[in-house]
């Protein structure tokens, strides 16, 4: 599956697609198919998402887990710092980046 | 098209032909030059050029940015004109290097221009400008 | 430590102004990212993995407490409670939001600090020896230099679209704390027939392909260095290559066009330069250095009791001698075992601050290996600014042992990066936590990057560390040999690479050879010079 991914221009943070939004969690974005650049081009014009991107992704019955390590290290957040990551009461969370 | 000029004398309009071609032949006044141009090769005819067109194909490129100041610091008085993918945020940089008008591809906003130019009221370094730097009021 | 003038306060007052302007533009619409990546990043600002990233600038390493409070101050507003320090002395927040970000830089223009010139292709912050002014081998105190270089490279109107970034540092002294040869412009003062002067080296730098800068000048005199360095920027600006922007940074140039035909290129613009008036009177400098006087030493000459074996410990590792009887020099880890090297938190910063005020005549300064400096503490003093140091977790007694590790952020914050550089740092670390041990396999840089670029200096470790993408997994290579110090040196990549737990065994194993083949008091680099790669390599993969 491909997810389009980027980061919110005021705060920076990072962002999925949802089919109708934008989410900080992974577990909320879609497949894009073959659509993902029209959408791409369209919510960075629009300033709803900054420095967008496509990328491969595999859907897991636990969401979609991007294909690439330094997206998994993007959705969750720095495994050095799990205090800092969107699953700080998870100590198990960093597993999945690796 | 010239869309910022800080000159009051009358705009050259005679189209400037490159380099190679003006130490080729000519006789031409207006002369424009590439980035990888070497600027010092007008030097002998600053004298006879109304027009010193720089071209900037993309912004990033600085290498205008000393062509300006060789051919000012070499004497020259003409127009020293900035051309291609300028921004808002350059100009102020170029004016200090000795640009004195500017054809922005993509069209600047007036105000935002003023704005950029006014920002600053001193400057550390010497320049191509009349500005007088830091270390000189302080010293006299 | 210098103070900013009317003039100094306006210029920066008016870029927080400038860059409030380019944000709201760039919020409105009316700028594109790709127009306004070159302008924020011109401000430190870049977009990393998870948010914004401000690398807040702090001139050749030199902090006031106030200054050192505001660091503090702004990872608790801004951030999320805690600062790195760089390998360029400068610190970042990770966590920025664009929209804060003018207020943020409002902020540190209070206590005269900013962002200016960061990052970008242009002449970024001046770098400096974290000793000076307090070390008993330099010829002058560099940061006067520093900052008459700092003052003409803001905003340089010529230099701001160079083909690359540009970093020059600053030293005084035979021995290199700055790793001087790896930067693009090098100066080293040096006195000759009196006369301070600087020999210039150029075209030094790490990244994918290392160099050590030759020297270009032997000697340029203080009232022509702002012509020469204007002439050597100039010829870069010109004729470095923008073509392929890994072949970019001035050290190409030099070494594609060689030194010899640089530096006549150099003279012949310099010649030029020189009668245009650009070198401020030797009166700027005098002004400049009145504010990095010396102050008023005045402690009595005494020993510290070494009764407490910690204390102790400390002393012999992280403590320097001063040129100053009576004083010395503190060096505070930022590497505790299996901690993330570099980082502080805001209360940890706020310590630091309390102790330079109290104790170290109200400086700091921040290292290229990321350590904190109290440049003169008194010896009376060394007791009591240890015990609170201990209290706040920073009394790491491991300055330049084999757990007072270089990394730079690398995959878990960097978006550059292709491999975690910090897990790689703590798992070294843990596995030589025996304190003993890291003293008797004694002085030991080991450096990590996470990338090609070399932002950890890997290249200049006696044990470097490279993390690459090996098909999607991480994978580490290692080279031995390398030094940023004046015995300045390029690393050799020992052979393959290893996943994360191997290269902490392959380290370990080059460290044990060291062990049994050096003679008398070798540091590792030392014997690995002596016997070769061979040795370690078989130890490593035989």
């Amino acid at each position: 599956m491909k997810l389009l991914t980027g980061n919110e221009l005021g705060s920076g943070a990072v962002t999925w697609w949802t089919g109708n939004g934008w989410s900080i969690h992974v577990e909320d974005a879609v497949d894009v198919g073959e659509g993902g650049e029209s959408i791409l081009h369209a919510e960075e014009g629009a300033r709803r998402v900054n420095a967008p991107y496509i990328i491969d992704a595999i859907a897991t019955p636990e969401g979609p887990r991007p294909a690439h390590i330094k997206d998994r290290v993007r959705a969750l957040g720095p495994t050095v710092r799990p205090d800092l990551t969107l699953k700080p009461a998870d100590p198990a969370a960093g597993d999945w980046i690796i | 098209m010239v869309e910022f000029r800080y000159r009051d004398d009358e705009v050259t309009e005679q189209p400037s032909v490159t380099l190679d071609a003006f130490l080729d032949q000519s006789n031409a006044s207006a002369v424009r030059l590439e980035p990888d141009d070497d600027a010092r090769k007008l030097i002998p005819f600053l004298d006879r050029l109304t027009l010193i067109e720089v071209a900037f194909p993309k912004f990033r490129d600085g290498r205008g940015y000393s062509s300006a100041r060789i051919l000012r610091e070499a004497g020259y008085t003409g127009e020293l004109r900035a051309q291609g993918d300028v921004l808002v945020d350059q100009i102020a940089f170029m004016r200090r290097c000795g640009f004195d008008s500017f054809a922005p591809e993509g069209s600047l906003n007036p105000e935002a221009v003023e704005r950029a130019l006014s920002t600053y009221d001193q400057y550390y370094q010497k320049a191509a400008d009349a500005a007088v730097p830091v270390w000189k009021l302080r010293h006299g | 430590m210098y103070k900013y003038d009317n003039y100094d306060q306006a210029i920066v007052d008016a870029r927080v102004a400038e860059f409030r302007d380019q944000v709201n533009r760039r919020m409105a619409g009316e700028i594109t990212e790709d127009q306004f990546k070159p302008l924020r990043l011109m401000n430190g600002l870049y977009l990393q993995l998870h948010a914004y990233m401000l690398r807040v600038a702090i001139p050749y390493g030199t902090l006031d407490s106030r200054q050192m409070r505001m660091l503090a101050h702004i990872a608790r507003k801004y951030d999320r409670d805690y600062g790195h320090f760089t390998t360029r002395q400068n610190i970042q927040y990770n966590w920025i939001k664009l929209e804060e970000c003018a207020d943020l830089l409002e902020e540190l223009a209070s206590v005269e600090m900013h962002a200016i010139q960061t990052s970008g292709n242009c002449i970024r912050n001046i770098s400096s020896d974290q000793y000076a002014g307090a070390a008993a081998d330099e010829v002058t105190d560099p940061r006067p230099w520093a900052e008459l270089l700092r003052q003409w490279s803001t905003f340089h109107p010529e230099f701001s679209y160079l083909p690359r970034k540009f970093k020059i540092a600053v030293i005084a002294s035979p021995e290199d704390r700055a790793a001087m040869r790896l930067h693009d412009i090098g100066l080293e003062l040096v006195r000759k027939d009196g006369e301070l002067g600087a020999r210039v080296f150029v075209g030094g730098g790490m990244g994918r392909t290392p160099m050590i800068a030759p020297e270009i000048n032997p000697f340029v005199k203080a009232d022509d260095l702002l012509s020469y360095i204007e002439a050597c920027l100039r010829v870069y600006n010109r004729y470095g290559r923008r073509d392929n922007i890994y072949k970019a940074r001035i050290k190409i140039l030099v070494h594609e066009i060689g030194a010899d035909e640089y530096r006549r290129q150099v003279a012949e613009e310099f010649a030029h330069v020189k009668t245009l008036g650009i070198d401020p009177p030797l009166a700027e400098l005098e002004r400049i250095s009145a504010f990095f006087a010396a102050p008023a030493f005045d402690a009595a000459d005494v020993e510290p009791d070494r009764s407490d074996p910690d204390f102790a410990v400390w002393l012999d590792q992280n403590v320097k001698p001063h040129k100053q009887a009576g004083y010395a020099i503190v060096n505070i880890s930022l590497k505790p075992i299996g901690g993330i090297p570099g980082d502080a938190s805001s209360a940890q910063i706020d310590v630091m601050a309390d102790l330079a005020e109290k104790y170290s005549f109200d400086e700091l300064r921040v290292t290229h290996a990321q350590n904190i400096v109290l440049p003169h503490v008194a010896k009376r003093d060394l007791y009591a600014v240890w015990q609170a140091l201990r209290d706040a977790d920073l009394a790491n007694a491991n300055l330049d042992l084999i757990s007072d590790i270089i990394a730079c952020p690398g995959l878990d914050y960097c978006s550059l990066a292709n491999a975690r550089s910090i897990p790689i740092a703590q798992k070294i670390a843990t596995r030589f936590a025996d304190a003993e041990r890291q003293r008797d396999v004694g002085e030991l840089k080991l450096k990590i990057s996470g990338c090609i670029n070399a932002c950890g200096h890997h290249h200049a470790g006696h044990i470097g560390i490279l993390g690459v993408d090996k098909k999607g997994v991480e994978n580490y290579q290692l080279t031995l040999g390398g030094s940023g110090a004046e015995d300045v040196s390029i690393g050799k990549i020992t052979g393959p690479g290893f996943d994360e737990d191997g290269i902490v065994d392959a380290v370990e194993k080059a460290v044990e050879k060291y062990r049994e083949l050096r003679e008398g008091d070798e540091r590792f680099v030392d014997t690995y010079r002596r016997v070769g790669m061979d040795p370690f390599k078989e130890a490593i993969y035989g």
